[in-house]
């Protein structure tokens, strides 16, 4: 469904993506791991234009893009297939809850009201926030600012959300009430491209591991092969490493 | 007081507060309204990083800036006729406080929307709004709020700063007050009449910026 090839991408002299190829099937969980600097979150946003990348293709539903030549149009039609879930939430502030879930579907689908409201309620209660429709952000706990995050990206019936390190933002107690709200979604068969540090989601949610260091994808497996039989001497360091840490912890 | 004093107070004060009505509080209301429609696009240029648009909008903030409004007042109004320029006294006020008042309230803005956190701007464009949008549903409602008290403290300088429309014969408050100092040698309690009367003016803008702000407050601090 979504297959991303060869794409690049440098901040001045600093090459951060070195040539990352992706696939995405519908109904996959693929999770993106890697140390911090790996290209990893890079990588998500050049993939729904929040950076321009330098050179790549993508073949999205069947049809081609040049990743470094995307026409403004393209963009936008692109973007209305897509959602995108932020590590600092990135709420409308002056927004409630209830309102940051329809804006999109009023402003920039032109959803009559009375229907872009319904479901509107309809994802924050999949998103158990259904007693929290009238709140601010500011209003809300981190965990619930993500859960509103999720389903302002869930109601625009999306083939495919982006999660840029969902749970790095949050206190150690309120991560669960995330990865429950994905793991769900998981489980109905929706299609996600996850950034994260969360091994536990990685080894137990995701079908899919792409391991990233420095720009380039070091292994890419079933989740299952990745965890019980990396082939990469420097993934099995990496899952060792993680692991002895949540051991500690 | 003597009584003769204290009818002088009496008469004159509606004397006062009459062009205070009917010119100093127009003349405040409209330059501020058009010091906000430039304010507003002014900062926009510079925030969008709008090419050519950007340069003059620094261009123009630095020559209003930095130049005393009462020369600006002077340019237009005495200076320009020379070019064949002739703008009456009321408008041509209007004119002068509008750009100047405008170059401030610009750089107000611009600080208000650069403090509107970026990413909001990056999920508007994930669910598919486009940039005007964004920008007038989400942010800036949001520098509003942040440039609302600031702006208040503009528009409080902007009344005391209307008397100086007397120095180009308009004749608003400052100017009624001194034709009546001229005709009775009253000069400290007139002009003490006429401060209470500035004070009252803006007594009332600072109620209300209170009032507003309560509302504005309504989704919180942010």
């Amino acid at each position: 469904m979504l297959e991303i090839k060869q794409i690049h991408k440098a901040f001045g002299s600093l090459e951060v993506l070195k040539g990352v190829d992706l696939n995405v099937e519908k109904g996959d969980v693929v999770a993106v791991l890697g140390p911090s600097g790996s290209g990893k979150t890079t990588l998500l946003r050049c993939i729904n234009f929040l950076e321009t990348a330098d050179s790549g293709r993508m073949i999205f539903d069947g049809e081609q893009f040049d990743l470094g030549h995307m026409s403004k149009k393209d963009i936008a039609r692109l973007r209305k297939k897509t959602a995108f879930v932020f590590q600092s939430y990135n709420l409308f502030r002056n927004k409630t809850a209830l309102q940051n879930v329809t804006e999109g579907l009023i402003v920039a689908r032109r959803t009559p009201k009375t229907e872009a409201m319904e479901i509107g309620r309809r994802m924050l209660d999949k998103v158990g926030l259904s007693d929290r429709y009238d709140y601010y952000p500011n209003q809300l706990s981190g965990g619930q600012q993500q859960r509103v995050a999720i389903a302002r990206a869930l109601a625009t019936n999306p083939e495919i959300i982006f999660f840029d390190e969902p749970t790095s933002a949050l206190d150690p107690e309120l991560i669960g009430e995330v990865l429950g709200v994905m793991q769900q979604l998981a489980r109905e068969g929706m299609t996600m491209l996850v950034v994260t540090h969360e091994i536990s989601f990685a080894r137990d949610v995701s079908n899919k591991v792409v391991f990233m260091e420095h720009g380039v994808v070091v292994e890419a497996e079933s989740s299952k092969d990745f965890f019980e039989h990396p082939r990469q001497p420097r993934s099995r360091e990496f899952i060792q490493n993680v692991l002895n840490r949540a051991q500690g912890a | 007081m003597s009584e003769r004093l204290a009818q002088i107070l009496l008469d004159s004060f509606s004397k006062i507060l009459i062009p205070g009505l009917t010119v100093t509080i127009p003349l405040t209301v409209i330059a501020f309204s058009c010091a906000l429609v430039i304010a507003v696009f002014t900062a926009m240029v510079q925030v969008a990083n709008v090419r050519g648009l950007k340069q003059l909008a620094r261009f123009y903030i630095w020559v209003f800036r930095g130049t005393p409004v009462l020369v600006q007042l002077f340019v237009v109004f005495f200076g320009l006729p020379k070019l064949g320029v002739l703008i009456d006294p009321f408008p041509c006020a209007v004119l002068v406080f509008s750009i100047n008042e405008g170059a401030y309230c610009a750089e107000t803005m611009r600080a208000a929307l650069e403090s509107v956190p970026r990413g909001q701007m990056e999920a508007g464009y994930c669910v598919g709004m486009s940039y005007f949008q964004i920008m007038r549903r989400i942010v800036l409602p949001q520098a509003f709020r942040t440039a609302f008290p600031p702006l208040s403290n503009s528009l409080i300088a902007l009344v005391k700063d209307t008397s100086l429309a007397a120095t180009i014969t308009v004749s608003e408050m400052f100017m009624a007050t001194q034709r009546i100092v001229a005709r009775t040698y009253e000069p400290l309690a007139l002009y003490i009449e006429l401060a209470l009367i500035y004070l009252l003016f803006c007594t009332v803008l600072t109620r209300l910026q209170a009032v507003v702000e309560k509302k504005l407050n309504a989704y919180g601090v942010y």
